[in-house]
């Protein structure tokens, strides 16, 4: 029960509603035990005797008694509502700050929809226990322990004789949460995984349609749907099993009281009224005892689903900052990579292998090579979203690790290769990282990446709302704007993952020129394919399997690297042009 | 920020906004189930009558036993007790069991259906709402159902029947105090009206708002990595509490609704219960019946008001679960705005024939993307497609797949219109290249053969072979059974790219699309690709769209589209002598003017 005990912690920040809930059901609660006295006296002294003015007192002091319990009962509903939805609130909160600060090689190994699932259904399971199974265990032992008092004052060996039949149900209820628990899990995780399926479906809708899946998706999605059905029927037959089962114990003391009690009102050692009574506390005995079980059950539940909210809040960024970390002065923009090893998350290669290199402050860096060889690794290293295995990367001979993220992050700007566009307004799009921005800052860093023109042609301008991921624009007018989101930052360091592949030719070299003027000012890496794009660069690193295999100008590497030459060939088409290109450069 | 979806719950309003409908429809799911429920309901009825039949016999202890002091027949009145409650177990046991499994089944229908209705809406439609709104739908309002099926609807009954049960006994007993006891039944059903219709808006705002932050949660999941890159995470924090605050707030006022109507239903049973103190004991003075009739009135009144409370408690639930079923229906309702004919024909085989006639399109009105574009594409040639950025390139390849239909003119392969053909059968002849490749969670080996399910692993590995995809994928971790990560995140976008153009060739369609198939490929890899899909466009109709003009060289025919017209036709060498868009197009790519100072400028003769 560990889940349980530690979300229940969350109930802190909510003391005062969870606690004006408890004392209003335990105001219920005893309203209610109050209600078979008043019973008591209406049939003893009222109805038998038929003392008319008992009656009508009696009766008018129920209504009381029902009013007061009405009261208490509303505060007990609201006030539990209350603290429950504050700490689901709190959960979802925080697991959602956690993600948002997850470094990269947790989001590439989980599933959205299964992270969703624990976001929504985990969340409630366990607010619904923490918000309202606590106040009710709780009320409901104060309930049995007040109820059996009175019970034990009125008639010692009735009670004697109903309490027999707990330790029974006791023992039915342990069956039942132990069975429970485990199922309640599998129930947990089948869930994801349809829901893994619905997220996945949603996002590449595209692909299901072009090649026609649909009726294949649907069967993937039946199966796993049959599945989770399969794992809730058996769940239900356990519910359906044990909870009429205590029932039936719980009546079956009723009836032995009715039947001791009644000899004993034929006996006379005990009147009518009081075994009208005493049936009638047994019903309040029931409650909680019942009560008891479907908490058990509420908890076993709530467990399964608190330990899979936990293990996102404690999943361990691979990306931390340093305990003394400090921010990152405003850089210069000379990056280092000192023989730097990197490999993924449960990969068994190296992504990246003694890469070593340097940039100076306003160089421009251009890196090429081979699809998969490594080009994107070396980027995604310079604002930390992973950490180096071996080696070091720094900035202005600052080692990354040292520094806050935030700084780091702040001072490069990046236009990573999958556009992801947000929903809202270009303009807030362009802002994104810079929400404050002004609407002129917003057109320079528009006009810059040559998206200004097809915005102001947009029917709301700016103010175009655009879809989820961006849908409605085509690649490159997506991709001009999140190069004008990485513009806007006027970031000293200055990354490129690829980013005009989508813009036609003329697009692109409006881009560049409006970038080599930006370019003077900043260090900027550039992963591209056109040798048309890296051709001006200060340097270009050659990567080919994970290391560095050449570095230079566009003039050296034509002179010396056989890789290069065949890159430049495969992109002019013909062997010759190239041997042409470089004949011009030596010359 | 605004949720698209919004529009079409108020667009769905008068088709499911009545409760009547909702439950008739939620009823009507309960049809093919008949058997079963019979059996259940035959369940229910013997608990109920179990149940009407305790107080009966312990009126009977009261009256008969107790006031005679006849000691034998107490003890066959407790055994009789005990059978009545062996009866109610083991009824309530397999009534319990068998209403929770049908609704489970139920639900589980229901959820194939609303997956397989998400599959046939048009991309227009899919494309412009949010993802995490519809996924809400699938799980969070379902799941709400599911408490209606499994806890509202059998305890309802349930409750129904004790209901009865104890009503016949009451009249029975003591017409007069029976009827007093149903005096209060008129006020019950005004109060609940009154307290259902507040709920109903209080709990579609629950829904709604629950929709908003599961929108919010996918799309800020899906771009966590773009948040982290520019130091928006605190920022979209507090924009998500917000969406979570909005939803805990209508909790806790649709809860204040209902918190207040369990003690109004509880202070109505109570007037009853001193009504029927008052009247019974009058009526004993009278002599018109006897005090255990009252005692077993007392406690009649209890539990007739017992299944009340019951459902009152239930009731939450129920509301909850309703304004659910209108999110669910609304959604089964809508039309998909490209949906086959009913006389719509198999496609037959492709020669790949594909004409545009005059066609037009927009998304949304007025905003024209294709104004009267017609071109003619013979079988197995190549067709590629230029012009800037947002001309409508993609837009003409996605009606040759129909993901829309033309807004006017026709688009027609082989003679036939696309409109009067099923979709899948049009659709699975054609191969998609996309400008962002898209993978599911799986192995490498999946994704390919996703392009054609029944292919054994040795033709996989061809078509990996034929798109050079092959010399990546062995030096994977553990090749072809490498998992990709959920969207392929563990690879490379140019590895991505092809596995996504292996699954193409896989699927030997015979009309292809390659969309910026290789933008993100490097240019050496492209060569070989390009001569690997040499072979494939054999005897197939391609269209390309590429901005890299040297991919578009050997193109049959080369369309450029500007400002959502074709500006321009025919082959490449004829463009370039034509000397107009193409010609400039092509040049800037190759010569770029200022270079003319720059040192290592290579000098490309076209």
């Amino acid at each position: 029960m560990r889940g349980v005990f530690r979300s229940l912690r969350y109930l802190r920040g909510y003391w005062k509603p969870a606690f004006g809930a408890f004392i209003s059901l335990i105001i219920v609660n005893f309203a209610n035990l109050a209600a078979p006295q008043l019973l008591r006296i209406l049939i003893d002294s009222g109805i038998t005797p038929l003392n008319m003015q008992v009656v009508l007192q009696v009766a008018g002091l129920l209504v009381v008694v029902a009013l007061v319990r009405g009261l208490f009962f509303f505060l007990q509903g609201y006030w539990s509502e209350v603290a429950s939805q504050g700490v689901a609130f709190d959960l979802r909160n925080q697991i959602f700050e956690r993600l948002q600060h997850l470094s990269f090689s947790y989001h590439d190994r989980s599933q959205t929809g299964n992270l969703m699932t624990r976001l929504t259904s985990d969340v409630d399971i366990t607010r619904n226990f923490v918000g309202s199974g606590l106040i009710q265990l709780l009320s409901g032992i104060i309930l049995l322990i007040g109820t059996v008092t009175i019970l034990l004052r009125m008639n010692p060996l009735l009670t004697g004789l109903f309490l027999l039949s707990v330790p029974a149900m006791g023992l039915i209820f342990a069956v039942a949460v132990r069975k429970f628990m485990p199922l309640a899990r599998t129930v947990q995780e089948k869930l994801s995984a349809l829901n893994a399926v619905l997220q996945e479906n949603l996002a590449g809708i595209r692909v299901v349609k072009a090649f026609a899946r649909e009726p294949y998706e649907l069967s993937r999605f039946e199966r796993q749907n049959q599945d989770y059905l399969a794992h809730n029927i058996t769940l239900m037959k356990l519910f359906a099993t044990f909870f009429p089962l205590v029932f039936f114990i719980a009546n079956l003391a009723l009836t032995a009281v009715i039947w001791v009690g009644g000899g004993q009102v034929i006996g006379g050692r005990m009147t009518l009224g009081e075994l009208v009574a005493f049936i009638g506390y047994q019903g309040y005995l029931l409650l909680p005892v019942f009560m008891l079980g479907s908490i058990g059950t509420m908890m076993s539940w709530a467990e399964a689903s608190s330990r899979r909210i936990f293990e996102v809040l404690d999943a361990e960024s691979e990306v931390k900052e340093a305990p003394n970390a400090y921010p990152l002065p405003p850089v210069q923009g000379r990056v280092t990579f000192e023989n730097v090893t990197f490999r993924y998350a449960g990969a068994d290669q190296d992504a990246l292998q003694s890469v070593s290199f340097e940039a100076q402050p306003n160089q421009t860096v251009a890196i090429m090579g081979r699809t998969g060889s490594g080009k994107s690794s070396i980027i995604n290293l310079i604002p930390r979203f992973y950490d180096v295995r071996e080696g070091a990367v720094k900035i202005d001979g600052i080692d990354v690790r040292e520094v806050t993220l935030d700084s780091l992050r702040s001072q490069i700007g990046m236009v990573l290769q999958e556009t992801t566009l947000f929903t809202g307004t270009i303009r807030e799009n362009i802002a994104y990282g810079r929400p404050d921005a002004s609407m002129e800052e917003i057109i320079a860093a528009a006009r810059a990446a040559q998206a200004h023109e097809f915005i102001s042609e947009m029917p709301d301008g700016y103010e175009t709302l655009i879809g989820e991921r961006g849908v409605g624009l085509s690649g490159g007018q997506r991709q001009r704007i999140a190069i004008a989101r990485a513009l806007i930052l006027n970031p000293r360091i200055l990354i490129m993952d690829d980013s005009t592949s989508s813009v036609d030719a003329e697009t692109e070299y409006k881009i560049q020129q409006a970038l080599e003027n930006l370019a003077r000012e900043r260090t900027t890496f550039v992963i591209a394919q056109r040798i048309s794009t890296v051709r001006r660069a200060d340097k270009i690193l050659l990567i080919d399997n994970g290391r560095l295999v050449a570095e230079g100008t566009h003039a050296e590497l034509l002179e010396c690297c056989e890789l290069y030459v065949d890159i430049l060939a495969s992109q002019f088409g013909a062997r010759e042009e190239v041997n042409a290109a470089v004949e011009e450069a030596l010359k | 920020m605004r949720n698209p979806l919004r529009a079409i719950s108020e667009s769905g309003e008068d088709r499911a906004r009545n409760r009547g409908a909702v439950l008739r429809r939620l009823l009507v799911e309960l049809k093919p189930y008949k058997g079963v429920i019979a059996l259940a309901v035959v369940m229910m009825a013997l608990s109920g009558a179990a149940q009407g039949l305790s107080p009966l016999i312990t009126g009977q202890i009261v009256d008969k036993v107790l006031l005679t002091g006849d000691l034998p027949s107490l003890t066959r009145m407790a055994l009789l007790l005990v059978l009545a409650y062996l009866v109610n177990m083991v009824a309530t046991r397999f009534q319990i069991y068998l209403v929770s499994r049908t609704g489970q089944q139920i639900l589980a229908k229901l959820r194939n259906e609303v997956f397989a209705k998400v599959e046939s809406l048009s991309l227009k439609y899919l494309e412009s709402k949010q993802a995490g709104d519809l996924m809400s739908r699938l799980i969070n309002d379902i799941d709400a159902l599911n408490n209606f099926f499994t806890q509202v609807l059998s305890q309802f009954i349930g409750a129904a029947f004790t209901l009865g049960g104890i009503l016949v006994a009451m009249l029975l007993l003591s017409w007069q105090l029976g009827l007093a006891v149903l005096m209060v039944v008129p006020i019950l059903l005004v109060v609940t009206n009154v307290f259902s219709r507040m709920a109903r808006r209080a709990f579609r705002q629950t829904r709604e708002t629950l929709g908003d932050v599961s929108a919010n949660l996918e799309e800020e999941l899906g771009g966590v990595r773009v948040a982290q890159a520019f130091n928006r995470t605190q920022e979209n924090v507090r924009r998500f509490a917000r969406s979570n605050a909005a939803n805990r707030d209508a909790n806790v006022s649709a809860t204040a609704i209902t918190s207040a109507f369990t003690p109004a239903v509880d202070l109505l049973s109570t007037l009853d219960m001193a009504l029927v103190a008052a009247l019974g004991g009058f009526l004993v003075i009278r002599g018109v019946i006897s005090v255990g009739t009252v005692v077993a009135f007392i406690q009649y009144v209890q539990s007739f008001f017992r299944p009340f409370q019951t459902v009152t408690q239930l009731w939450t639930i129920a509301q909850s679960a309703f304004a659910a079923a209108e999110r669910v229906f609304d959604l089964l309702d809508m039309e998909a705005t490209v949906e086959d004919k009913p006389d719509a024909v198999e496609m037959g085989r492709i020669e790949g024939h594909v004409r545009f006639e005059e066609v037009d399109f927009s998304y949304e009105e007025g905003q024209p993307v294709l104004e009267k574009v017609s071109f003619e594409a013979l079988p197995g040639q190549t067709i590629a497609l230029v012009g800037p950025t947002g001309a409508g390139k993609t837009t003409m390849v996605s009606l040759i797949a129909r993901f829309y239909d033309p807004t006017s003119g026709r688009v027609l392969i082989d003679g036939k219109d696309l409109r009067d053909v099923r979709q899948l059968s049009l659709r699975s002849q054609m191969g998609l290249v996309t400008q962002e490749p898209f993978l599911f969670s799986g192995s490498v080996m999946d994704n390919i053969r996703y392009g054609h399910l029944d292919a054994s692993d040795e033709e996989v590995m061809a078509a990996a072979h034929a798109a050079n995809a092959e010399e990546f994928i062995l030096r994977l971790p553990e090749g072809y059974q490498t998992e990709v990560g959920q969207r392929g995140s563990l690879l490379s976008q140019g590895q991505r790219q092809l596995i996504s153009i292996a699954r193409a060739v896989l699927a030997d369609p015979r009309i292809l699309i390659l969309d910026e198939a290789t933008a993100s490929i490097d240019t050496r890899t492209e060569v070989l690709i390009q001569k690997a899909l040499g072979q494939l466009l054999k005897g197939r109709t391609s269209f390309v769209i590429a901005h890299r003009l040297s991919t578009v060289r050997n193109a049959d025919q080369v369309l450029v589209i500007d400002q959502s017209r074709i500006v321009e036709r025919g082959t490449h060498e004829e463009l370039i002598q034509k000397n107009g868009l193409y010609a400039e197009l092509y040049r800037r790519q190759f010569y770029q003017p200022e270079e003319e100072s720059a040192p290592a400028a290579p000098a490309v003769s076209s």
